[in-house]
């Protein structure tokens, strides 16, 4: 739906109702009445946030994506809270792709960078409160009484000496007819009703029901199912493929090249994929044929001795290296890793002479009406993007791959079209999180003071594909995050940032650089705490004197995990902390490892959090008990493989993901905090890994440098101990 | 024409005996709880009981499943104790794998009401979930075997 949709969806609710929009605009937001909206004209684009019918139901409309990130539930609890409506009446109802939804930070509506909260915080609340004073400025007058004699409590106005109630309901339209509030008074933290609270989610019950609606769950009548065969390696040609066959399989409608390969169509998901099955295509000319693991490992490892850019060149880290009395230097390995979201990559679509209908698990609603209105030719307000249900995100579904196959698909064959990714699909046609070689050296005076930290990345650049507007001097802020504004306080720093891209493409993938710099700063810090000699935590907390949020998280997580206390024999702890997405995290990991076979056991982690202040302590938790595990399963399992010129690994066979049997228990404690509100979705995994192989060196001795943790890394570690 | 007993309802479905029960459930069918996780068997999201057993449903073909008694998430009770113990222990996430979960958890609880913490993990084992819920789902399972008691 789009602005004029928006508008006339805003003026029907109105007529019945109470409806608040909020405008984004170069001073601030702006809050809007249907009657103001009438009055500014079309060039005006204002979402509505919340609705407030006669029959006591807040309609609260939620512009960005659910992935698990709980959205659906904390999005809603800042608009109920401010409104203080009864959290029983409140519904959510998903917003369409329209420029009236764009996050008003970005001026984009997508779903990422851990920013839901941050951003809709403010105008979700604004837009509450002002409706709330609209209801007791409109029960003030149906009593004829003072608005400071009325007071609201859960849906209902309250006139405080007599005792006479009006319900939210019955004052929507009087509501509806006063002016908007530009500056409400917004609620204090003690006021605050559902903010805070670990209120249940909203969409537990459809999910636990099986009656969620993810995007595979679509259905339109008449639709074909489309199967795409595509090229085991990048930039190979298909040469020949069997069309008869494919068509002569009962169901089949049409087979039809595409860019991505060849699809087939057909009236059933089985037979299309038994379709493409008959295709037997022979591809060659694979672009790169050499390009395998082994090959990439030596080129990144290979690129240390090239020039970067520098992304951070405190003091003279030359100068300080000269005079330095103990010199230390590392080399990191991490490999490219798939999102492997549980529900492979589909989209149904149904384009047609008028309009186009486009089903998508997407965290990209400005990205996907872009790319139809580009490929159908329609208007904006002639598309409407249903955003499901995502079953997984992390940054995957940013991507509009598959949305764009479907689109083209639906349009050639004049259908509506369901297109279903198998696994393997998924896994070989990825975005990937980058693969990083780095070193660093760093040098120690001889009180074991770190006088100097060199700190070079080799790394693909995501930005330069995705926002290349955003790459600054050549520098891409996902390959140096965490690394370019660290906080350890070294007098002379440089990072420098060497810029490989290979032909396997890299996207956003959960925490983004974080996921692989946290692993290099964290693993190093703690081998130049071995080298002076001291506590890795004592000497973390003393690299972070002007740094007190970071030392916070240090000390709570390792006074929660008992760190100065003994432990079973062969087990052992290791402590990590990372700030991204603007939240401290740390992560003590308590790990043994059988020195026969490799193996790591992690088997308890203790987490400390400051995101300033928590929305909804439940999900809080939740979600960085879900970025160890996603981080974990990274550190101990995961890697891409590469042979012949494309992705060699294919499913959960060989790109194995942590079970059950891997996975610790995990104690979060949330740091009380009244500083700026933090992310939430990424910072519970960078510091994940690093913790593990901080526990699996004072464990074992040894210095597991590369990624994953496999056995057989452990063991070549355990080798060299 | 496939006949299947599916939640206490027959379907009589033209499909031929070897597609995957899943696509019937999900594609023909359109009981969507039953999810397509990998088509291999390695995930657990397509978990279904046939008569009584967790079964993956991508890895059985609709002919074998003639003539035997199929329940999907939909079919399990909302008031099934493992249900209430996941919405209680608020399990799900993105939720995408707990359909899966869920059924394999009361195939457990329907063989062992009490089963330990070894057994628990032995029997969860195949059923990946990516946005990391094992802990929960392990509380969840505990508070569901013991009626309520953690």
């Amino acid at each position: 739906m789009k602005p004029d949709l928006t508008r006339r969806q805003f003026l029907k609710v109105t007529a019945s109702g109470l409806a608040i929009a909020v405008a984004a605009t170069s001073t601030g937001f702006r809050l809007l009445s249907a009657a103001e909206l009438e009055k500014s004209g079309s060039a005006f684009r204002p979402n509505v946030w919340l609705e407030v019918l006669p029959d006591n139901t807040v309609i609260v409309t939620v512009s960005k994506s659910e992935m698990g990130q709980g959205v659906y539930t904390s999005l809603p609890m800042i608009v109920a809270d401010e409104l203080d409506a009864d959290w029983k009446n409140i519904r959510m109802q998903v917003a369409p792709a329209s420029d009236a939804y764009k996050d008003p930070e970005w001026g984009s509506q997508a779903t990422g960078g851990s920013s839901s909260i941050r951003h809709m915080f403010e105008p979700l609340r604004k837009a509450g409160a002002a409706a709330r004073e609209m209801l007791l400025m409109a029960a003030a007058r149906e009593w004829e009484v003072a608005v400071k004699e009325c007071a609201v409590d859960q849906g209902k106005v309250r006139h405080i000496r007599s005792n006479r109630m009006l319900t939210y309901g019955q004052l929507t339209k009087e509501a509806a007819n006063l002016e908007v509030p530009q500056n409400p008074m917004l609620k204090k933290e003690s006021q605050f009703r559902y903010v805070g609270k670990e209120i249940p989610r909203l969409d537990m019950h459809a999910k636990v029901n099986g009656v969620a609606q993810f995007g595979i769950d679509a259905f339109v009548p008449g639709m074909l199912y489309a199967a795409i065969a595509r090229p085991p390696a990048y930039g190979a040609d298909l040469v020949s493929y069997k069309k008869d066959a494919a068509q002569a399989v009962a169901g089949v409608h049409a087979v039809v090249p595409i860019h991505s390969g060849m699809a087939v169509c057909a009236d059933t998901i089985e037979a299309a994929w038994k379709g493409r099955d008959a295709l037997k295509p022979d591809w060659q000319n694979a672009k790169y044929p050499q390009l395998s693991t082994e090959s990439l490992t030596k080129e990144f490892t290979g690129k240390f001795e090239t020039k970067g850019i520098m992304a951070r060149n405190d003091g003279d880290v030359g100068k300080a290296f000269a005079s330095g009395s103990q010199k230390i230097e590392s080399v990191y390995l991490l490999p490219y890793l798939s999102h492997a979201t549980m529900e492979p990559m589909n989209c149904t679509v149904q384009v047609r002479g008028d309009g186009c209908d486009i089903w998508a698990p997407t965290q990209n609603q400005s990205g996907v009406l872009a790319l139809a209105v580009q490929i159908t030719g329609l208007k904006p307000e002639q598309i409407h993007v249903h955003t499901t249900f995502l079953g997984g995100g992390f940054g995957r579904r940013f991507e509009r791959d598959f949305v764009e196959e479907a689109l083209l698909l639906s349009l050639s064959t004049g259908k509506p079209v369901k297109l279903v990714w198998k696994r393997e699909e998924d896994i070989q046609n990825d975005f990937y999180r980058p693969m990083n070689a780095t070193r660093i050296q760093a040098s120690l005076d001889a009180d074991g003071n770190v006088t100097a930290w060199s700190h070079k990345i080799i790394c693909p650049s995501i930005f330069a594909r995705v926002f290349p507007q955003m790459m600054k001097n050549g520098i891409d802020n996902a390959a140096v995050e965490g690394v370019e504004n660290m906080e350890y306080e070294v007098p002379n720093v440089a990072v420098e940032y060497v810029r490989f891209d290979s032909a396997v493409p890299v996207g956003f993938w959960r925490s983004v650089g974080s996921s692989h710099n946290a692993f290099t700063v964290e693993s190093f810090v703690d081998e130049l705490a071995v080298a002076a000699k001291k506590d890795p935590l004592e000497f973390r907390i003393g690299l972070l004197k002007n740094h007190p949020r970071a030392r916070r998280v240090l000390e709570v997580a390792a006074e929660k995990a008992g760190w100065s206390k003994p432990l079973t024999r062969g087990q052992a702890r290791g402590i990590a902390y990372h700030f991204s997405f603007g939240s401290y995290v740390a992560h003590v990991a308590e790990v043994s490892v059988d020195k026969n076979s490799g193996t790591i056991n992690v088997h308890k982690a203790t987490c400390a959090v400051d995101c300033g202040p928590t929305i909804n302590p439940a999900i809080v938790t939740a979600q960085i008990m879900s970025g160890l595990t996603m981080g974990l399963s990274a550190a101990l399992k995961e890697k891409i493989e590469i042979a012949n010129g494309g992705i060699k690994s294919e499913n959960f066979s060989d790109y194995k993901l942590l079970r059950m049997n891997e996975a610790p228990d995990v104690d979060v404690h949330i740091i009380k905090s009244n500083e700026k509100l933090g992310g939430i979705g990424e910072p519970g995994l960078p510091p994940i890994a690093p913790a593990v192989a901080n526990a699996v060196f004072k464990a074992t001795g040894a210095r597991v440098r590369q990624l994953p943790m496999k056995p057989e890394t452990v063991m070549a570690a355990l080798r060299t101990a | 024409m496939i006949s299947l007993a599916i939640n206490g309802k027959t379907y009589e479905v033209d499909v031929a005996s070897d597609v995957p029960l899943l696509w019937v459930i999900r594609e023909r069918l359109q009981l969507t709880g039953t999810k397509f996780g990998c088509g291999i068997g390695m995930c657990g999201s397509c978990t279904v009981h046939i008569d009584g057993k967790a079964e993956r449903s991508c890895q059985t073909p609709v002919g074998s499943a003639q003539g035997k008694k199929i329940t999907t998430i939909e079919g399990l009770p909302e008031n099934h104790p493992v249900k209430q113990a996941w919405i209680k222990e608020q399990v799900p996430q993105c939720g995408y794998c707990q359909p899966g979960q869920i059924m394999q958890a009361a195939s457990l609880l329907a063989e062992d009401p009490h089963p330990s913490e070894a057994k628990i993990i032995q029997h969860m084992n195949g059923n990946l979930c990516r946005c990391g819920t094992y802990p929960k789902i392990k509380s969840a399972i505990r508070l569901a075997s013991e009626g309520g008691e953690k």
